[in-house]
């Protein structure tokens, strides 16, 4: 840098720094603008029939209750597939007994993290959707659960390392086998982490709607079965949202609150699990 | 300026507990902190191998860690078989043909409008946002006030939260009447210049005036990065020393030149590797972009002409796909994968090299 004209350079740093606030704003108004129309828009859609009733025919009275059923179901699912599995990968690549294969795995995990959605769309329809059993809520499950695989494992392997070896020292010191200090001693004691990384999962996997559209479908009622077509709150949104009805786009809006209170409450959750096992500063 | 502790990039993948967004993709980006815990891989192995339960649980553990790898290769299976009778059938045609006729009995399956598409509004979209989230985190960082940036950054990690098919929403009620009535309007009047300029062979802003098409799409793709590269930036940021500040303003810098010299440089590294992780989540985006791109198999030059990208394809056609155009899709799927393993890889390359040059900025 020039010693120069040093008038000149304040004010040549102040009116980039001014700029540069201006595009902060700037950054805002997109923002602003989406939470105003989502609540100024979705509360209108709001009403007893909205949180009970199902898809109906136009005049009819209808609602999206199968819907943030659907999506419930979905993350029950995705859940139930993600985390037996997400917590033994976890721990293993916390507490690793064959670092190359560890190595390998957390790589792959970080490039699983990166394919998109739709692919994973595309993989689960193949070999799932398509020989097996068509459009179905289990299909959509498998789905969400590759996407929420490597999240949950890194919170999870986190959660593990994050408590100290001299615990497991003290567990194998008592004579312990080291399956059971892992499973009876470091495992619960990483549950409030490990929840954390779930939640944090859940979030993300709460709004897909790309891998469902080619899973689990969508459907106009209540599912009856993991083998059946499912509705879900992104999917529902998606053919709403392009309708030529209007009812449906007003119902499209209010669906839309309600997906994005149910995923920011998913983030709520985990900043208050922080807060309240880190303290002040970890939220 | 706010103090922040100067926890340096390399430790960002072992801090004890995920804090959110911003957290989660720098550790995707962490390659350094992969190594280090390699190194430590050894423990586990010297305290845990007695007894048959022992040994049966971490097989297990080993089984499904090793799943993983086994999902990523089937991964690429699936696609290339189910890609085979494209190959077979239309060979390269795929990559220089734009013409898609989804009928039945049809041989008419080119890629290339798609491709174009996700290219054209990803790369435009990176190259906007790119430059813009980089000012923003600087400004978050080293002007503002640590509290008033802690809501600015509560914002834009809400804004990285919100799912794809609300922006896609907010892009056809919003963005859409905006741009057919707002941007348009302004921008048409310039189009017989470039007319004059490129005698009437580059019709950038010429097009329908409905408001959906390369533009739309490119902005929705901005506004939807621009939170990754944001808090990867600032986490960047962040890990510069703050002595490499003070020694700046030691030296009689303004605070702009501070920026220029003692905190972008040694930040670049995650300054690029956050725009290239954004590009690759740009080239996949489906959802909110398949909303406003108009869904057009065409390739023209135009920022106001609808048209189509990978995933949108995929999005539409997939379901009711049958016999080549479903092999073609999955072939467009395969090309989709590649293209953002390439630049998620580049990304990791870029980083780790440029870590290795600047000592990893600590």
């Amino acid at each position: 840098m020039s010693i120069g004209n040093a008038g000149y350079r304040r004010i040549k740093s102040n009116v980039i720094v001014i700029l540069m606030g201006l595009t902060v704003l700037a950054c805002l108004v997109p923002l602003a603008s989406l939470l105003y129309t989502l609540i100024s828009n979705g509360v209108g859609a709001l009403n007893f029939d909205f949180f009970t009733k199902v898809e109906g025919a136009i005049g009819e009275k209808s609602g999206v209750a199968h819907a943030i059923a659907g999506s419930l179901l979905h993350m029950l699912m995705s859940t139930i597939f993600a985390v037996p599995v997400g917590i033994a990968i976890g721990m293993f690549l916390a507490r690793p007994t064959h670092a190359r294969l560890a190595k390998t795995t957390r790589l792959l995990l970080d490039v699983l993290a990166g394919v998109p959605a739709i692919i994973i769309g595309v993989f689960i329809y193949t070999i799932v959707v398509r020989p097996f059993t068509g459009f179905s809520l289990l299909a959509g499950g498998m789905a969400l659960a590759l996407i929420m695989l490597p999240i949950f494992v890194r919170g999870t392997e986190q959660a593990i390392r994050a408590i100290p070896s001299s615990v497991d020292e003290a567990g194998l010191a008592l004579g312990l086998p080291g399956y059971r200090v892992l499973l009876r001693i470091v495992l619960p004691a990483a549950v409030p982490a490990v929840m954390t990384g779930l939640f944090l999962a859940l979030a993300r996997v709460g709004g897909e709607a790309a891998p469902l559209l080619l899973t689990s479908f969508g459907k106009g009622t209540w599912t009856t079965s993991p083998m059946d077509k499912t509705a879900s709150l992104p999917v529902l949104l998606f053919n709403y949202a392009k309708s030529a009805v209007e009812e449906q786009n007003k119902q499209a809006w209010g669906a839309a609150m309600v997906l994005v209170i149910i995923i920011l409450g998913f983030r709520m959750l985990t900043r208050l699990y922080n807060h309240w096992q880190y303290g002040q500063g970890a939220a | 300026m706010g103090v922040s502790p100067m926890s340096s990039l390399k430790n960002t993948g072992e801090t004890p507990v995920p804090r959110g967004f911003s957290r989660t993709a720098m550790s995707t980006i962490g390659v350094t902190a992969a190594l280090s815990v390699a190194k430590s891989a050894d423990f586990g192995r010297q305290i845990r191998s007695h007894g048959r339960g022992d040994r049966i649980f971490n097989l297990i553990l080993a089984l499904s860690a090793g799943l993983v790898p086994l999902i990523m290769v089937m991964f690429l299976g699936v696609l290339l078989y189910g890609a085979w009778p494209a190959f077979h059938a239309l060979g390269f045609s795929i990559f220089t043909s734009t013409n898609w006729d989804p009928s039945d009995s049809s041989k008419d399956f080119g890629g290339l409008a798609f491709l174009y598409g996700t290219v054209t509004t990803s790369v435009l979209a990176l190259l906007i946002a790119g430059p813009v989230g980089i000012a923003v985190a600087a400004f978050l960082h080293e002007i503002l006030d640590s509290r008033v940036r802690g809501v600015v950054v509560f914002l834009i990690e809400t804004l990285a939260t919100i799912p794809s098919v609300v922006y896609g929403m907010w892009g056809l009620f919003v963005l859409k009447p905006f741009v057919s009535n707002v941007i348009q309007p302004h921008l048409k009047p310039l189009q017989p210049i470039l007319d004059k300029i490129f005698h009437g062979h580059f019709p950038l802003f010429n097009g329908p005036p409905i408001g959906i098409g390369m533009l739309t799409g490119t902005l929705i793709l901005i506004i939807m990065v621009l939170p990754i590269i944001v808090s990867i930036s600032l986490e960047a940021i962040r890990a510069v020393p703050n002595v490499y500040r003070e020694a700046a303003l030691g030296l009689g810098a303004t605070r702009w030149e501070m920026m220029r010299v003692a905190v972008l440089p040694v930040a670049r590294p995650g300054l690029f590797g956050g725009c290239i992780l954004a590009l690759g989540r740009a080239l996949g985006e489906t959802m909110a972009i398949t909303m406003v791109i108009g869904n057009t198999a065409q390739m023209k030059w135009s920022l106001f002409e609808p048209a189509d990208t990978i995933s949108s394809v995929i999005a539409n056609q997939y379901p009711e796909a049958s016999g080549l155009q479903f092999a073609a899709l999955t072939e467009l799927a395969l090309i989709l994968l590649i293209l953002t393993l390439a630049v998620n890889l580049l990304a990791r390359l870029i980083i780790s090299r440029m870590d290795r040059v600047t000592g990893g900025g600590s």
